[in-house]
Order: structure tokens, then sequence, then C-alpha cells
């Protein structure tokens, strides 16, 4: 889908994250992605590649740590792992769930390279 | 370009061509790096001790490089922990933007569907009922042209249209620059039709008060299980074009279904705007949350910083 403006966002974080800490090069950017998030993984990581030339994360890795998908299920009156937005309930069956986690998006962490100190 | 959607950047216009409208900066050649000021939002520590994979507050340092220590002359891998959301930005304007419209008492509708599900017919009809009782404002996106914009100027209501270019969904950002220029009144309702797409428009918060999905019966009725992120987005749905139901092999209550199990919370209205069936409810709907808006809001006219970025 959007998976430019994402990785656009991306950059954005890096860039002023780079400019904060002072650091240079970018070797992998993690980022935490969620089951029911509305990203398509191999799409984004096209779209970061291009996105990140020129910056200091040209040609860093993207590292993704998925997290699982939770919903409330309202008959069940409790907290249950679905895959897909539509999923039932794996207990009771219902449709009645709502989705409470695995919907993120985020810039986790970055491995940077610092400057050798004393040059 | 993004290949995936045929989302760009560098083509957007807000407004008429004629002078007045803005073209926004391309970010995808040159993005301008925001505040450090911004960047700073999370706490940071550097910390000194160099153990294997320490663990600090804010920062996760790993001695592991050549050296296993800061060492003169040789370089040093960091994981730096950062936590931010990717579409961050785009809430930042959109939470402005809230704060813009509430200041006004401004009831905010974002219409999403695919293209060709009668958004357009929908919004005309809604004002044509509505505009003898409340104010009412549209902004129009579209890639391309000013026709939308031209039929919402038709109904007597003003209207603004924002050209995406070769974007697949409005920002927040875009709205931010649209919303001073308007001219909206105090306690007024805005409608902004979202670019056709059953897809990209779901992520992007604008800042309104609710996202209303529209489906058309001329559509599938599998369509909220294909396209689930725009069902779970939404809090409203309009089944429209319900006038066309004895011609088709079309199941509503199917539909319905579908789209429930994607969002049991859903709120559901089957209308036809061309016959105005199942209005009322539609209308009513709209009129309590310009109830709660106008009653919310206490008028400051507080002057958010719109789309400050850009």
């Amino acid at each position: 889908m959007h998976e430019m403006s994402l990785a656009e966002g991306i950059r954005g974080i890096v860039e002023d994250a780079a400019i904060a800490q002072g650091f240079t090069k970018v070797n992998a950017v993690v980022l935490e992605v969620g089951a029911l998030s509305s990203v398509e993984i191999e799409a984004l990581r096209f779209c970061f590649e291009v996105v990140m030339k020129g910056t200091v994360a040209e040609g860093a890795r993207m590292e993704v740590d998925p997290i699982a998908g939770t919903g409330w299920c309202m008959p069940c009156a409790k907290s249950v792992a679905i895959d897909q937005l539509y999923d039932p309930c794996p207990h009771c069956g219902s449709y009645q769930v709502q989705a409470t986690g695995g919907t993120e998006m985020r810039v986790k962490a970055l491995d940077v390279q610092t400057a050798p100190a004393g040059v | 370009m993004c290949t995936v959607c045929g989302c760009g950047a560098g083509e957007v216009m807000i407004g008429r061509p004629n002078g007045t409208a803005q073209r926004k900066s391309a970010p995808t050649t040159g993005w301008k790096v925001a505040s450090v000021e911004t960047a700073h939002d999370d706490s940071h520590e550097h910390v000194e001790v160099h153990t294997p994979a320490s663990e600090h507050a804010g920062h996760m340092h790993f001695g592991h490089g050549p050296a296993h220590a800061h060492a003169p002359g040789l370089s040093q891998h960091e994981m730096v922990r950062i936590e931010k959301d990717i579409l961050g930005k785009n809430d930042r304007f959109a939470d402005a933007n809230r704060g813009w419209l509430a200041g006004r008492g401004i009831f905010a509708l974002n219409l999403v569907s695919s293209p060709g599900s009668g958004k357009t017919t929908l919004l005309c009809k809604t004002i044509e009922i509505l505009s003898s009782r409340v104010a009412v404002a549209v902004i129009e996106g579209d890639q391309q042209t000013e026709f939308d914009a031209e039929r919402i100027r038709a109904t007597g209501a003003p209207a603004l249209q924002i050209n995406t270019g070769k974007g697949c969904h409005l920002d927040a950002a875009m709205v931010g620059q649209a919303l001073p220029r308007l001219a909206l009144t105090d306690n007024s309702l805005l409608l902004i039709e979202n670019v056709g797409n059953l897809v990209c428009p779901s992520a992007f918060d604008l800042g309104e008060a609710h996202k209303v999905v529209i489906l058309s019966v001329t559509e599938g009725e599998d369509k909220p299980l294909k396209y689930p992120d725009m069902f779970a987005a939404a809090d409203v749905m309009l089944l429209n074009k319900t006038d066309l139901l004895p011609y088709l092999r079309f199941d509503a209550d199917k539909a319905v279904e579908f789209a429930l199990r994607v969002n049991p919370r859903l709120k559901v209205f089957r209308v036809s705007a061309t016959t105005g069936e199942g209005f009322d409810g539609w209308l009513a709907w709209i009129e309590s949350g310009l109830a709660a808006a106008a009653g919310g809001g206490e008028n400051d006219h507080k002057e958010n910083t719109l789309a400050a970025g850009y």
C-alpha cells in the first residue's frame, strides 16, 4: 500500500536521530511491525532501499521484529491471539473480537557506527 | 514513485492551479530534517560502562566493536533505541488539526471508499438536506482534476480541491494547509472526501472525528474481508446505492456481517444517495456529532501550528 510514505517516515526518524546523537552511518534499522498493521514487508523493503539512498542509512539492513496480533473477545471477555483482523475467537468462534495489539509500525532501534574516537 | 500503489510526492496541489495553489516540496528528493528538539523526545543516556549489550534507559550499548571498547582509531557499533511510530509525524499534524477543529466546534468526517462508490453524490445529497440547518464545507481529495469540488460548489457549499498528484491518500499536513483557506464557520460540519482508494487512506489520521467508509452494492459483498484495514479504521459504514439492490445479486446482510467481523463496533447505515432512502439515520448521527463537537469546544480559536513542517 503506502509503503513509500512509510519508508519516508522511517528516513525522517533516522535523520533526526543522526543529528541528535551525532552518528554518521547506520548499519541496520530495526522495525517493530505488528501482524495486524497495514504494512507489506517486502514492499517496504524495496521502498526502504530506494529512500535511504544518499542518507546515513544508505545500504543499511532493514530488520523486522514481528509482533503477534491480539484481540479482545467480547463474549469470552479475554485477550486472544488472532492473525487477521477478521479472525474469529479461537475459543468460542465469535467474530466479536476487537484488535488490541499487533497494529504497531515503529522504528525500534538503530545499529549505528560511531565515529572513531580521538581521530 | 511507489511501484506498489503509484504513490509519489512532489505533485500535490491544494486549491486551484491559478497561482494561489501551493506545490508541496518533493520529499523524495529533498527531505527536510525535522528539528533536533523532536528527536530528543526519548531520554538518551551516554553510558560509559561498556559491558556487552548493557541496557540502560533509552540506550542499549554493545561494546562489541573490533576493540571491545572505545579505543582511538577504532570504530564501534552501537544500538540506539528509538521507539518511534513510523507515522508519528503525520499523527502530530493530525493532532494539530484536531485541536484546531475542536477550538472551533467543527465536526469533521473523513470519507473513504473505493473509486466509484458514490462518495461525491452522497456528499451532495447530504449537503442538500443539511445546509438549511448547518454550515457545511468540503475538502476534496483526488489525484487530478477539480471536477468533484465543482460538483460540491454547485450545491452552494464551499469546497477546496486537493490534488495529490501521484499520491494515493490525503495526509494530515495537506489537510492542515487546507483548513485555514476554507474560511470555516464555527460549529459547522467539515466533510473530507479522501482519494478513492480502499487501502492507503486507512493508515493516515487527518485529525477527523471519525472515518466513514462507503461500500456500494455494485461492489462485492466480500470487500470488508478483502480490504479489512479500512473497515477496521472506520467507525461508520454507509452501504450505498441500496436502490439498485433489486437489480443485483448482492447480499446486503452478508456484506454487513463481513464488515462486523472485521470491526464489531462499526455503525452501519444502509442508504441511497440517489433516492435519499435511509438518510434519516445517517443525518441523525451527523447531528448528534455536531452537537457534541459544538458542546465540547469553547470556540477559543486555538491557533495550533497547522502543517508547520511543510
